[in-house]
């Protein structure tokens, strides 16, 4: 067997793994470790990556992107941390509800689309919230380098500022922690104000956290691609819609809470993936007919293109009126 | 006329635009020649720009610099070459903070050596504006000998190291600010083109 994530297979391969440990942390996140069912090592992954975990709920196969947090130098277990959505499509609750110690599952080669830049001078990361998960992660791995770091974390409560504890023992002069219910906000001008030259940031949280650190940091004349963000989408519901793949020669119907790529896998037809969530663009498919209009979610095709017609990322967006995929 | 518009070449090749104000903590200006008149007229575009800006200019014989300091820049350097201003320019990226903006501005030799300056301080060459004036004269590396000669206006050239006749590239790289030159009658030897006068 090839180490390497086989191209041919949607979604890259997967491993086979047992679920060692479920650890709460709090009313809301919970802690789920992975060991390989064979007894082997796992890849190494660098931090920022994620893993979609594949669950199977009934007759319905999840599959959820969740942002790797262990260390990256212990291959011997991967943990995910998992916020419970209880408004969400119900993946979250089902790991809450349903994952014990002991169950069998499946999960994918790690994919890193939020990476540390190696080049940069400092790290700044900026949390919201689960944001942290792959902080975690990076953190662990600037660490083994003595890597120049800071993190600035913003909590909705003490009770809920999960993994606040670990990071403020281990390094008190570099975790900044902030709590909503004690007024307190992230001083974000006054922190990117001075840094070194080569300075990098990172953000990962809600969409209005992610868009207010780049816009700041714009006006404050620091280089795009020296802010870093990650922001998986999760599908939205929305109207059921008509789709006729046409390499399949097939005809299928979108549900109101499945997104477009899960119909056309329900379907039975292989259509490729990696994040599932909006950013990678692994599921780019081509338009063919279009009667009807767009509602375009993710963050990988530009605004002309989106503006085109021509092309749609299945796992997020979806369709008004009935339309013709070469897929 | 300080502006020569470059016809459409390889990937390699570098591409320069127009100087725009952009925010910023702090403005760095390096120039050489007419590269002063892009200046000029990227300040006469935001009256706040020269309060935070630092000029560093190279005459090269061109007469620019009593406007450019008329502009009244927060600080004005004139150098006599640009070897003996680049200690300058690493000494103001050295103390720099996120938030500078660099503008380049003149030849391609003076804007590619700048930027892999700028790039080494920690300056994604992305964020780093340039702007063509002036001689379309080019830095150019001789791949045999490893020896750059500046200034390189016909095509093809004597390296002033090897003594190699080069044939001039558009072959570009950034880590060396310096085009390709290749040895024009290694299979012939003495079998020259008459060099001709890049973009005549």
């Amino acid at each position: 067997m090839s180490a390497a994530p086989q191209k041919a297979k949607p979604g890259g391969q997967q491993i086979p793994v047992v679920v060692s440990a479920v650890v709460p942390l709090n009313d809301l996140v919970t802690r789920f470790e992975f060991q390989r069912r064979d007894g082997g090592l796992f890849p190494p992954f660098s931090g920022g990556a994620h893993t979609v975990v594949e669950m199977k709920d009934g007759d319905l196969t999840r599959l959820n992107p969740y942002s790797l947090m262990s260390d990256p130098a212990d291959s011997s277990t991967y943990a995910i941390s998992v916020r419970r959505e209880d408004d969400g499509r119900g993946g979250s609750l089902f790991m809450h509800r349903n994952v014990t110690q002991g169950d069998e599952m499946m999960i994918s080669y790690p994919v890193n689309l939020f990476s540390l830049d190696l080049r940069a001078k400092k790290h700044m990361f900026f949390a919201g919230g689960i944001g942290i998960t792959p902080f975690m992660a990076m953190i662990a791995q600037l660490e083994q380098s003595n890597g120049n770091w800071e993190l600035h974390y913003a909590c909705r409560t003490e009770s809920l500022g999960t993994y606040v504890d670990v990071l403020s023992y281990k390094y008190p002069n570099k975790v900044h922690v902030y709590y909503d219910d004690q007024k307190q906000a992230i001083p974000l001008e006054d922190l990117l104000d001075g840094q070194p030259l080569g300075t990098n940031a990172y953000v990962c949280g809600p969409k209005g956290m992610i868009d207010w650190v780049h816009a700041t940091a714009q006006a404050a004349g620091w280089p795009d691609a020296q802010v870093h963000s990650e922001e998986f989408l999760k599908p939205e519901p929305g109207k059921e819609f008509e789709v006729r793949l046409c390499k399949s020669d097939k005809t299928i119907t979108v549900g109101e809470n499945e997104s477009l790529l899960e119909a056309i896998e329900r379907a039975g037809v292989e259509a490729p993936f990696l994040c599932r969530g909006g950013a990678c663009g692994q599921c780019e498919t081509d338009v063919v007919k279009a009667d009807g209009e767009f509602v375009h979610r993710d963050h990988w095709l530009d605004d002309e293109q989106h503006a085109s017609g021509e092309k749609i990322m299945p796992c997020v967006s979806r369709f008004l009126g009935t339309l013709e995929l070469d897929r | 006329m300080s502006k020569f518009q470059f016809p459409e070449s390889i990937k390699s090749r570098p591409v320069y635009g127009t100087l725009e104000p952009r925010p910023g903590k702090a403005h760095l200006f390096v120039a050489d020649a007419e590269g002063a008149e892009a200046i000029i007229e990227v300040a006469a575009r935001d009256a706040g720009l020269m309060a935070k800006a630092h000029i560093i200019y190279i005459p090269k014989g061109a007469d620019f610099a009593d406007k450019l300091h008329a502009l009244n820049p927060a600080q004005f350097y004139e150098g006599p070459t640009y070897a003996a201003s680049v200690q300058r320019l690493r000494h103001v990226l050295e103390n720099a903070h996120q938030g500078l903006q660099v503008y380049l501005t003149g030849t391609e030799g003076l804007m590619g050596q700048a930027q892999n300056e700028a790039m080494q301080a920690g300056i994604p060459h992305t964020a780093i504006q340039t702007e063509h004036r002036g001689s379309v004269a080019r830095r150019m590396q001789c791949v045999h000998c490893k020896g750059i000669t500046e200034d390189v206006m016909t095509d093809p050239f004597v390296c002033s190291h090897c003594g190699l006749n080069l044939f001039v590239r558009d072959h570009y790289s950034r880590r060396l600010a310096a085009y390709q030159g290749v040895c024009i009658d290694a299979e012939d030897p003495g079998n020259v083109p008459e060099p001709v006068e890049l973009y005549k």
